[in-house]
């Protein structure tokens, strides 16, 4: 199994940062992608989006609640975010971060500053947050096959051979 | 072992012994696609090598959200969806029926002991008829399509349990707020939440549907009412299903319980921008608002404009409010009508829509501009979900959302009736 590693500046938002404000319901007819990167936290903070090149999202509790919108996955990777770290994660956003490839590590205890250095390793659950090793919640092997692979759409066409 | 009801739908459905924190490929009865995530859903599921979708008939279609079509995108978007249906043989609802929600259960697409997927966080809507039923993204969408069934972890379950009888003019959506409040938005992250007691034994499906719908605002991956005499009239109208009966047996294991007493219930309000920050009505009370929104999967029932009405009786809404009532579902538009309520929603002042979503998303009609104030029976009240994002929107009741369109401010329906 192979692991997914990077290193970026660390870009921090708050608590319950929802699906809505990661990408707001009236950008989500359109097919053209550059719309999601363009508009990205644009009801958070209109300045977060240029960022996040590069980026890895820090999170308090509850990251992506409510909504079920993909999208806003597709948004966070549109918009160069390497990797999400949040104190917790809502259920439907977790799972579309692992179905999209999007490294997601859940640190109940973290803390950070804006542009910290993150370096990250999804294999080893674990992180260094401006020099210091913090403990990520462990996936599941599945999980971490899915990520490795790049999403389920890779892996299942790796599973099925197509 | 003694069960839960969603342990026992998982065992039931995957054929074995199953129980809470086990990790299952179980099979669905229904996978459900909108107008919003059914698009990327389709191309996850052809990208996934799909040809055939698992069972055509077990495919639950039709367009709410930007319904009917509000722009170039979303015409392209449902015309691709259409094309999808016809080619794999799926019924599509299309823009005629309604909100996914209302419409899959009086469709009678669920049944109890089920396991249904939908395109759509409020799919834990159906924990109503007795189902397990969770919102997933459009990638495990693609997938169900393809396979017919999906990785669950199989939640650990928080028992609500519920006493007393409500005042008048307080209801299902006061206590779903409450309980919100109490548990907090991401209270049951991971869990199923099962309500039961004696107040959920005498509601109505509308009402139960009401609070299941709610289920996701606390983070939720289900909510479920235990099948009962209410649930079964209401398969023998709708459905066609046999009747099977999962409820919880006693001694089963709960994550926790909580209880909850209606009887001193007030009418609750959930204040901008957090669906968890929700006060008793009086705490908000003569706040002025902009529009007043009754509809959406939450309340947009008959029942729902029934309450509406008993406010009203025959006076006009505000002339500083806009006022837009949609129902959920061309059935209960139709109930509506034939009561006369809508007639008494549009003398009074009101905007009868066709039913869809409405201004619940944000993205369609009906926004509200910076400033603006928007008070509404829908789900969500984050910031910039009714337009603007320095607009405020308030969620509360029918009656309270009633009150508050007569008078211009947020008021005690208690007050006007």
């Amino acid at each position: 199994m192979s692991s997914i590693t990077g290193r970026g500046p660390a870009v921090c938002i708050g608590d319950d940062v929802d699906t809505d404000l990661i990408i707001a319901g009236r950008y989500l007819r359109t097919k053209d992608r550059s719309v999601f990167q363009e508009h990205v936290f644009e009801d958070l903070d209109p300045t977060l989006a240029a960022r996040l090149q590069g980026a890895v999202l820090i999170a308090g509790k509850n990251l992506g609640c409510g909504s079920s919108r993909e999208q806003a996955v597709v948004a966070l990777q549109q918009a160069g975010v390497q990797a999400v770290v949040a104190r917790s994660a809502a259920r439907i956003f977790f799972r579309n971060c692992i179905n999209r490839g999007l490294p997601v590590f859940i640190v109940p205890d973290l803390f950070c500053h804006e542009g910290n250095e993150i370096r990250f390793d999804t294999e080893k659950n674990e992180l260094s947050i401006a020099g210091k090793e913090v403990r990520s919640l462990p996936l599941s092997a599945r999980m971490n096959e899915i990520l490795a692979a790049g999403g389920l759409v890779s892996y299942i066409r790796r599973e099925t051979g197509r | 072992m003694a069960k839960t009801i969603v342990e026992k739908i998982f065992s039931e459905q995957c054929g074995r012994n199953i129980s809470a924190g086990d990790v299952v490929m179980a099979p669905v009865s229904g996978a459900m696609l909108h107008d919003i995530t059914g698009p990327l859903a389709i191309d996850k599921f052809y990208e996934m090598g799909g040809d055939r979708v698992f069972d055509p008939a077990k495919v639950i279609m039709m367009f709410d959200h930007q319904a009917p079509a509000d722009s170039l995108d979303a015409a392209e978007n449902q015309k691709k969806m259409r094309i999808f249906a016809k080619e794999q043989g799926i019924y599509n609802y299309d823009i005629k029926e309604g909100v996914c929600h209302q419409v899959t259960m009086e469709k009678g697409r669920v049944s109890p002991g089920d396991i249904v997927v939908g395109g759509d966080s409020h799919t834990c809507t159906y924990g109503a008829a007795g189902a397990f039923a969770t919102g997933i993204g459009s990638t495990d969408l693609g997938f169900v399509l393809r396979f017919g069934c999906l990785y669950f972890r199989v939640p650990e379950t928080i028992r609500a349990e519920v006493s007393g009888r409500f005042s008048d003019l307080v209801g299902p959506k006061d206590l779903i707020l409450k309980m919100t409040g109490d548990i907090g938005a991401d209270g049951a992250t991971y869990r199923a939440i099962e309500f039961c007691g004696e107040t959920i034994e005498r509601m109505g499906m509308a009402g139960r549907m009401t609070c299941c719908n709610m289920a996701i605002e606390m983070g939720a991956k289900a909510g479920l009412v235990p099948p009962d005499a209410v649930t079964r009239r209401w398969c023998e109208e709708y459905t066609s299903c046999t009747w099977k009966e999962f409820v919880s047996d006693p001694g089963a294991t709960y994550h926790s319980t909580r209880s909850f007493d209606v009887s001193d219930l007030v009418p609750q309000v959930a204040v901008p921008h957090n669906v968890d920050h929700v006060v008793d009505v009086t705490a908000v009370a003569g706040t002025p608002v902009d529009q007043v929104f009754i509809g959406s999967c939450t309340n947009g029932r008959y029942e729902d404009l029934a309450e509406a009405a008993q406010v009203l009786k025959y006076r006009s809404f505000s002339n500083d409010v806009r006022v837009l009532v949609i129902p959920a579902s061309r059935t209960e538009y139709l109930k509506a009508l034939r009561a006369g309520i809508i007639e008494r929603f549009v003398e009074a002042g009101a905007l009868v829509e066709a039913p869809c979503c409405g201004p619940c998303m944000g993205g369609s009609f009906g926004l509200i501009a910076a400033g603006e104030v928007s008070f509404a029976t829908s789900n969500r009240n984050f910031r910039g979900r009714q337009g603007s994002t320095s607009g405020e929107v308030y969620l509360g009741s029918p009656a309270t959302a009633t009150a508050t369109a007569i008078t211009g401010k947020i008021t005690d329906p208690r007050e006007v009736a």
